[in-house]
């Protein structure tokens, strides 16, 4: 048998190729990003960037209900953007299976929130699988696909960041391909309207109880009968590290957490002395366990914040033995923008201006860390222009700060441009910066409607920004090169004075995209007089000693900034 | 087997690690291997677990159990020293790279001899290793991760030229002689483990 070590996102790729999935979308977003990247690789399946998760969803119900197993894959966030198509494709269902991954951030590594995606399933009724390690995630992948098909229904699949970006064995098959099944009309089962609808819902309740069977007996939710004294129930990765703590204990280990296996639980629970709960984040499992009328351990002593580990359960659960502690007073390394990044152009023209900034979701993010401290908000997807609308309505003339929104190119066609529609429609005065870097950068570089370039390496239209901000309605639009520091000062601060809706496209490629740009740059230490003007750029190339500053040569990429902020042309 | 390696996004701690959990699954052995990518990459701090055994459960290894913990760089080596097992092996490169905060004079820089002795306190079996010299000395600053691998390789039981075949497998083929050529030179660097 052929074995490799696959994160627990290509493993899911994988297992999707191997069940003859046909069609595939996504918006990128870590920790799911590779899920797509490796599927478009396998070249029998089509596979997409969607402009948001919601399309990308909708998409892959399209194509399931046209007769082709299908995919949709996203970060948990962007389950929020989805929730509506989701809720409704559990009423019309599926001809050909759909599974709808969802990669949950606990620890928020890489998120503005850790919320458990889990829920989903309870709320709008669809069966959720929770894999272990990438073995699992291909296996529940291809699962998933039948248990759609013979159900009816879209699947769930949640995975966390730690099966996400954790490599691990995975045993490889090969693809079976499927005849797609052609489409039908089926007006009542795929038009929601109310009178229709209304069935659908009584038809969906059917679905679920049976649902609720299978997950009794599947053999992915089983006893592993140990020691009778602890009894744990645990899902995910979870079950991987209870094993390590515990490796004498009783097991039920859940693969698939809805509809709940709640027979199962009580017989597990007849034959253990004491049942501990093991759950990342929520209390899931607990609640329904707790509904069951049984006792239990779990949230009252594990954390339901940030990420588990063995030495987190070993400490709640055991005779805490005594583990060395980290290291305190170490200075903090938080990420921070690239050496040459475009970005920092745009944060050094806000520097000193008294304005409202909100931001966005992407690496411009990191501009509201010092020294540029150029941001007030960061909430979700698209939230700047809305937001920054929202104030502006509220302070009106009251206060002369003017409302500034800075949004990514591919945050922008995600869901930025309703935002700047809603701005000109009711009338208010946001000035907008679309960070323009040609790329989705953030989560490594993915294609986006502005670069040209579809998932697949194919050549398609480029949509202009500027061109569908001025179609918007916006008068006042306006391309800088962030590079150019003194023009794109000049324009900022200019737009700032005027007030008035307007949109600026700060454009320039991706540092890590170009590369070196030239040879790295070094101080004249004779004519530097250590005026530190040039680590307010907040390039991480800078750095300072002995009363002056220093070029990291192996980290610029000599785009030049700073010789041109330098007061003194002490950087050459 | 449980090795912590850590650095700074961009030295190549994820590239090392895919190379050591695939040495182990070409010795025929369970592999879990686990980092964070995203937002942690920009320059920020960076870590990756690797066990190998003939079954592991969790692909997080506990404080306090790091049979060798491989650190790019020395704030780096210390932030993550309470991975190290009480036998546990500290191969850490000397090198430091400052965070942006204290760059631009926000918060204060530890002071060389402080770190070392705060280092030398919870790593009693630990070897200094200059790989990003040794590899700027062979004019590429980015294999200092293989420079690092060849060191480690010391400490490690996997056949000579297992290492050789893996790095063929993972590295692109334009850089695979240059990487070969550091491996060699990071195995010179520190003396063959005492028994």
């Amino acid at each position: 048998m052929n074995k490799q070590l696959l994160s627990g996102d290509e493993a899911v790729a994988r297992g999707a190729w191997e069940s003859g999935c046909m069609v595939a979308a996504a918006y990128p977003g870590t920790p799911s990003t590779e899920i797509l990247e490796t599927l478009a690789t396998y070249r029998d399946v089509y596979c997409e960037w969607s402009v948001n998760e919601k399309v990308a969803l909708e998409v892959a119900l399209g194509a399931a209900v046209a007769g082709v197993r299908s995919l949709a894959a996203m970060k948990h966030v962007g389950l929020n953007v989805a929730a509506d198509p989701l809720f409704s494709s559990a009423y019309i269902g599926v001809k050909a299976g759909l599974v709808i991954v969802t990669a949950d951030d606990p620890g928020l590594h890489s998120s503005q929130n850790e919320q458990d995606n889990r829920f989903y399933g309870l709320s709008a009724k669809l069966p959720v699988l929770c894999p272990s390690d990438s073995q699992e995630a291909k296996e529940f992948t291809k699962l998933g696909f039948e248990i759609s098909e013979q159900f009816d229904i879209p699947v769930l699949l949640r995975l966390t960041t730690r099966v996400a970006h954790s490599s691990t064995v995975v045993n490889l098959e090969q693809r079976v391909s499927r005849a797609p099944l052609g489409y039908e009309k089926q007006l009542h089962k795929t038009t929601l309207l109310p009178a229709f609808a209304r069935h659908r819902h009584v038809d969906l309740e059917k679905r679920v109880v049976r649902l609720q069977q299978y997950s009794e007996t599947t053999p992915i939710n089983r006893i592993e009968l140990n020691d009778f004294k602890l009894g744990i129930i645990c899902d995910g990765v979870a079950y991987h590290y209870a094993r390590e703590v515990f490796p004498n204990a009783s097991f039920l280990k859940l693969g698939m957490v809805h509809p709940f296996p709640a027979k199962l639980a009580l017989d597990f629970a007849d034959r253990v002395e004491e049942i501990v709960v093991i759950e990342e984040v929520d209390p899931f499992i607990e609640l329904h366990i707790r509904a069951l009328g049984l006792k239990v351990k779990g949230k009252d002593v594990l954390p339901r914040t940030g990420e588990l580990n063995p030495g987190i359960i070993r400490a709640a659960l055991t005779k805490n033995t005594p583990r060395p502690a980290p290291e305190d007073d170490i200075p903090n390394r938080p990420p921070a923008l690239c050496p040459g990044c475009p970005h920092l152009g745009i944060f050094y023209s806000l520097q000193k201006q008294k304005v409202i900034i909100s931001g966005d979701i992407g690496c411009y993010t990191l501009g509201a860390l010092p020294p540029h401290s150029a941001m007030d908000t960061c909430i979700d997807m698209g939230a700047s222009i809305t937001f920054a609308h929202g104030a502006d309505k509220a302070l009106n003339n009251a206060d002369p700060r003017p409302r500034v929104a800075i949004i990514g190119d591919s945050t922008f066609f995600h869901s930025g441009i309703t935002g700047i529609v809603n701005t000109v429609y009711n009338r208010s005065n946001v000035i907008t910066i679309i960070t323009d870097n040609r790329t989705t950068g953030m989560t490594g570089h993915q294609n986006h409607p502005g670069t040209g370039k579809t998932l697949m390496g194919e050549e398609t239209k480029t949509i202009d920004i500027a061109q569908l901000c001025r179609a918007c309605g916006i008068e006042n639009v306006i391309q800088v090169d962030p590079y150019n520091l003194k023009e794109t000062r000049k324009v900022v601060h200019k737009t700032l004075a005027e007030k008035q809706p307007a949109v600026i496209i700060s454009r320039r490629p991706c540092a890590l995209l170009v590369g070196k740009q030239g040879q790295a740059k070094a101080v004249n230490k004779e004519k530097c007089i250590g005026c530190r003007t040039c680590l307010t750029l907040g390039c991480p190339a800078i750095s300072f000693a002995d009363d002056k500053a220093v070029i990291i040569a192996t980290s610029c990429v000599g785009c030049g900034m700073c010789t041109a902020i330098c007061p003194k042309g002490a950087i050459e | 087997m449980n090795i912590i390696v850590c650095g700074v996004g961009g030295q190549g701690v994820i590239l090392f690690s895919d190379i050591i959990a695939h040495l182990a699954l070409a010795a025929g052995l369970d592999v879990k291997k686990s980092e964070v990518h995203g937002m942690a990459q920009r320059g920020g701090s960076v870590t990756s677990h690797i066990r190998y055994a003939p079954r592991v459960h969790s692909p997080l290894i506990e404080d306090g159990t790091a049979d060798i913990i491989v650190a790019f760089e020395q704030l780096e080596a210390l932030r993550y020293i309470h991975f190290l097992a009480p036998s546990g092996v500290l191969i850490y490169d000397p090198l430091r790279i400052e965070p942006l905060p204290v760059q631009i004079g926000l918060v204060e820089k530890m002071p060389d001899d402080l770190l070392n002795k705060r280092i030398a306190a919870r790593a009693p079996r630990r070897y200094p290793v200059e790989a990003f010299a040794t590899a700027c000395n062979l004019g590429n600053p980015r294999v200092q991760n293989t420079v690092m691998l060849g060191a480690v390789a010391r400490f490690l039981e996997f056949p000579v030229n297992l290492y050789s075949r893996v790095i063929k497998a993972l590295v692109k083929p334009q850089f695979i002689e240059q990487n070969l050529q550091a491996f060699a030179a990071g195995s010179q660097l520190i003396p063959p483990p005492e028994t």
